[in-house]
C-alpha cells in the first residue's frame, strides 16, 4: 500500500505516545483514511499488521464508527447536522437545498464524483444551527435562506486540487488490489 | 435588575483580542495555579476538590472529589487521567468553546488534576468531528511542553506527565466513560459492566483511571486557585460553582451563558439573556440539559418541598432556579446544561421522531432492550410523522420505553426512555389529537418518509 511519506512519518511518531499498540487503531484508521480517502481491505490489513492484531479487530472498529468508510467518496464531503437544535432551525430544508444545488442525494455521491452529502448526528454547535461541515471546515447558521454563499464555496472546493478519494479504485475493478 | 452572568470558566471566551496561544494565556496569569499546586501535597489538592463540592459537568453530575477518592492506589498499577472531550449530547456545545478559545485553561486544569491523582499519563479523548479542536489542543500541548508545564519534570517539581490527544470517530456512545475507555484501547465503544469495571479501579488498560469532562477539569484550576471551601460558597448546597447553559432552538439570542448555580431562573435566562421567543411566538417546551433529559412543558406547574430549604414551592417552567437540585425536584435533570427551546410552532411528534432517529442511530447494539427498542421507536415515530400513526402507538411507545429503562449496561437506555416517557406524560393529548385528524389533512406530515421540522 502506498502511503505518503508524511503519513508514514506521522504514524511512526504516534507509537511512543501510547503504552499499548492496539490503542493506535483509531489514530491509524484516521491517518490512513485521510491519505487514501477511505479504508480498503488492504489498508485494514496493513493497519492490523502494523499493530500486530488480527485484521478482524480493525474491521470491527471500522464498521462501528460512522466516520470511517470502506468506499471512496466524492471530492468534497458535505455533512449536514440533522439533530434537534439544527432541525428546529431548518436543517432538513438546508439539506434539501444542498441536494438540489449539488445534484446529489443525501447518503450518496453525485454522478460527477464531486460531492458526497451526508446527514450526520449532532456536531455540537447547536447554538448556531443549522451547521454544515464541508470537509474539515464548519459553517454556522446555514439556514435555507443563507445558502447561496456556502453553495458557491462548495463548488469552488470541488474545482480545486484533486484528492485521492476521487481517484481511488472501486472494489471489483481491475485496478483494485484489496 | 436583569440577571448577570458570572464567568469563571468562560472568563476569556469571546474576549476581544484573547487568543488560544500560550503567550496570551501567560499574560493573563496562566499556569500560576499549576506552579502553586505543585508545591502542595497531592492529597491536599484532592481534599480541596472534595471540599469544593464540585460535581461532574459531563451530564451525570457525580461529585468529582468522591470519584477521585475511589481510585485504587493499592494495586501499584499506573494511574491514568482521561479528559472526556467527546461532547455529543444534542443541545450541548459548551466544551467546544473552552477547547477552541481557551485550550490552555483545560491543559492547566488537567496538569493540576493529573498531579493531584498522581497520574502517569493523561489523554484527551476528543470527538472526531472537532478536527480543528484536536489541532488546537495539540499545538497548545506542544507550547506547554516547550515551557515545561507538561512533560518531564514539570516546573522542576520532579513530577512528569504527558498529555496525548486522541480523536474519536463519530460514535456518541464513546462519551460514556467506559465506552470511551474501550474506544481509547482501540476497540468498539461498548460500555463495560459496572461493577467490576469502575474506571477508578479497572479503567484504561485495566488500571485505575479517572475520566472527567472538559469543564470539570477546567473548574479544578479555579478550585485550587480560590480554595475548596471558598469555591463551595458559590452556588447552592449540593450544586456548587457555575454552570454553562448552552441555549439553542427557538430563542432570539441562542448561545452560551455562564451562571452561578441557583442564582437565576429559567425565565430570566430565556427572557433576559436569550431575548425571549421569536417574534409572534410563545414558548412551548424546554429540554433543560441535553436531549436525554426529561422535557418540560410551559404552562405546567411543579409543586413540592425543596430538598435544600424544606420550603414548599409552586413553580412554572420560568420559575425554576438554574441548579441541579431544583431541576431534580421538578422531575428532570440539569445534565450538561444544554437547553433546547421549542416554541408553539413546533410539532412534538416530529421532535420525538427526531430524537429517536438520533438515539436509534447511536445505540451501540450491545444490550438487546436498547438495540431493539431504540430502533423500534425510531421506525415507529418516523412512521407516525408520515401520517401513518395508530392511536395505540402512543401507549406502545411508552411501553417500549419502560421496557428499556433500567435494563441496559449503560445510561443510553435511559437516554432513549426518558424523552419518550416525558413526552408521553406531557404531550399525549397533542399526539392523540394529531392522530385523530391525520385523515382530514390537518397537521403536518412529510410524505418523504422522514420527520421534517
Amino acid at each position: 500500500m502506498d502511503l505518503a511519506p508524511e503519513t508514514l512519518q506521522k504514524i511512526e511518531s504516534l507509537f511512543p505516545k501510547y503504552p499499548d499498540k492496539r490503542s493506535l487503531t483509531l489514530p491509524l484508521c484516521h491517518l490512513v483514511q485521510e491519505d487514501q480517502g477511505y479504508l480498503s481491505d488492504e489498508a485494514m490489513k496493513w493497519i492490523a499488521a502494523k499493530l500486530e492484531i488480527e485484521p478482524m479487530k480493525v474491521l470491527e472498529v471500522v464498521s462501528f464508527y460512522p466516520m470511517f468508510r470502506r468506499k471512496p467518496i466524492g471530492k468534497v464531503h458535505v455533512k449536514v447536522c440533522r439533530t434537534l437544535s439544527c432541525a428546529l432551525n431548518g436543517a432538513y430544508k438546508t439539506c434539501e437545498k444542498l441536494e438540489e444545488a449539488l445534484a446529489c442525494k443525501r447518503g450518496g455521491t453525485s454522478e460527477d464524483g464531486n460531492y458526497t452529502i451526508e446527514f450526520v448526528e449532532c456536531i455540537a454547535d447547536c447554538g448556531k444551527g443549522p451547521v454544515v461541515q464541508v470537509d474539515d471546515r464548519l459553517y454556522e447558521n446555514c439556514g435555507p435562506e443563507q445558502l447561496e454563499e456556502l453553495i458557491a464555496r462548495i463548488k469552488e472546493a470541488a474545482s480545486a486540487d484533486p484528492v485521492t478519494a476521487r481517484t481511488a479504485p472501486e472494489p471489483g475493478t481491475p485496478a483494485y488490489k484489496g | 435588575m436583569a440577571i448577570q452572568e458570572r464567568r469563571i470558566i468562560y472568563k476569556h471566551v469571546d474576549e476581544p483580542g484573547y487568543t488560544a496561544d500560550i503567550d496570551c494565556y501567560l499574560r493573563n496569569g496562566g499556569y500560576e495555579v499549576l506552579k502553586k499546586a505543585l508545591q502542595a501535597k497531592p492529597e491536599d489538592l484532592c481534599k480541596e476538590v472534595f471540599d469544593s463540592g464540585l460535581t461532574g459537568r459531563g451530564g451525570a453530575g457525580f461529585p468529582t472529589g468522591m470519584k477521585w477518592k475511589f481510585l485504587d492506589r493499592k494495586s501499584g498499577k499506573p494511574i491514568y487521567l482521561v479528559c472526556n472531550a467527546d461532547e455529543s449530547e444534542p443541545g450541548t456545545f459548551k466544551d467546544r468553546q473552552i477547547i477552541y478559545q481557551d485550550p490552555h485553561q483545560l491543559i492547566e486544569g488537567m496538569a493540576i488534576s493529573a498531579y493531584a491523582i498522581q497520574a502517569k499519563q493523561a489523554f484527551i479523548y476528543i470527538r472526531g468531528e472537532f478536527i480543528n479542536g484536536a489541532r488546537i489542543l495539540e499545538t497548545a500541548i506542544e507550547e506547554a511542553r516547550a515551557k515545561g508545564f507538561i512533560g518531564e519534570d514539570i516546573c522542576g517539581s520532579g513530577y512528569s506527565c504527558d498529555i496525548v490527544v486522541h480523536r474519536g470517530a463519530g460514535a456518541y456512545i464513546c462519551g460514556e466513560e467506559t465506552g470511551l475507555i474501550e474506544s481509547l484501547e482501540g476497540k468498539r465503544g461498548y460500555p463495560r459492566i459496572k461493577p467490576p469495571y469502575f474506571p477508578a479501579v479497572l479503567g484504561l488498560y485495566q488500571c485505575p483511571t479517572i475520566v472527567n469532562n472538559v469543564e470539570t477539569l477546567s473548574q479544578v484550576k479555579h478550585i485550587i486557585e480560590m480554595g475548596g471551601t471558598e469555591f463551595a460558597k458559590i452556588g447552592v448546597k449540593g450544586d456548587t460553582g457555575t454552570h454553562i447553559f448552552g441555549v439553542s432552538g427557538h430563542v432570539q439570542r441562542p448561545g452560551y451563558y455562564e451562571i452561578e448555580a441557583g442564582s437565576a431562573t429559567f425565565g430570566e435566562l430565556l427572557y433576559d439573556l436569550c431575548g425571549g421567543p421569536l417574534p409572534g411566538r410563545k414558548f412551548k417546551a424546554l429540554i433543560p440539559g441535553g436531549s436525554s433529559t426529561k422535557i418540560l412543558r410551559f404552562g405546567e406547574r411543579f409543586t413540592g418541598k425543596h430538598p435544600n430549604t424544606g420550603e414548599p414551592f409552586d413553580w412554572g417552567v420560568e420559575d425554576i432556579p438554574l441548579d441541579a437540585i431544583s431541576l431534580r425536584a421538578c422531575g428532570t435533570f440539569l445534565g450538561t446544561g444544554g437547553s433546547i427551546v421549542m416554541d408553539d410552532s413546533t410539532d412534538m411528534m416530529e421532535v420525538i421522531a427526531n430524537l429517536m432517529a438520533f438515539y436509534g442511530h447511536e445505540s451501540c447494539g450491545q444490550c438487546t432492550p436498547c438495540r431493539e427498542g431504540s430502533l423500534w421507536l425510531n421506525k415507529m415515530t418516523t412512521r407516525m410523522t408520515c401520517g401513518h400513526a395508530r392511536p395505540e402507538d402512543v401507549d406502545l411507545m411508552k411501553n417500549i420505553a419502560d421496557q428499556i429503562e433500567g435494563r441496559t449496561i449503560c445510561a443510553h437506555g435511559e437516554a432513549v426512555a426518558w424523552p419518550v416517557q416525558s413526552h408521553y406524560n406531557k404531550f399525549k393529548d397533542e399526539y392523540l389529537d394529531k392522530i385523530a385528524h391525520q385523515g382530514d389533512g390537518r397537521g403536518r406530515y412529510n410524505p418523504n418518509g422522514y420527520p421534517l421540522i
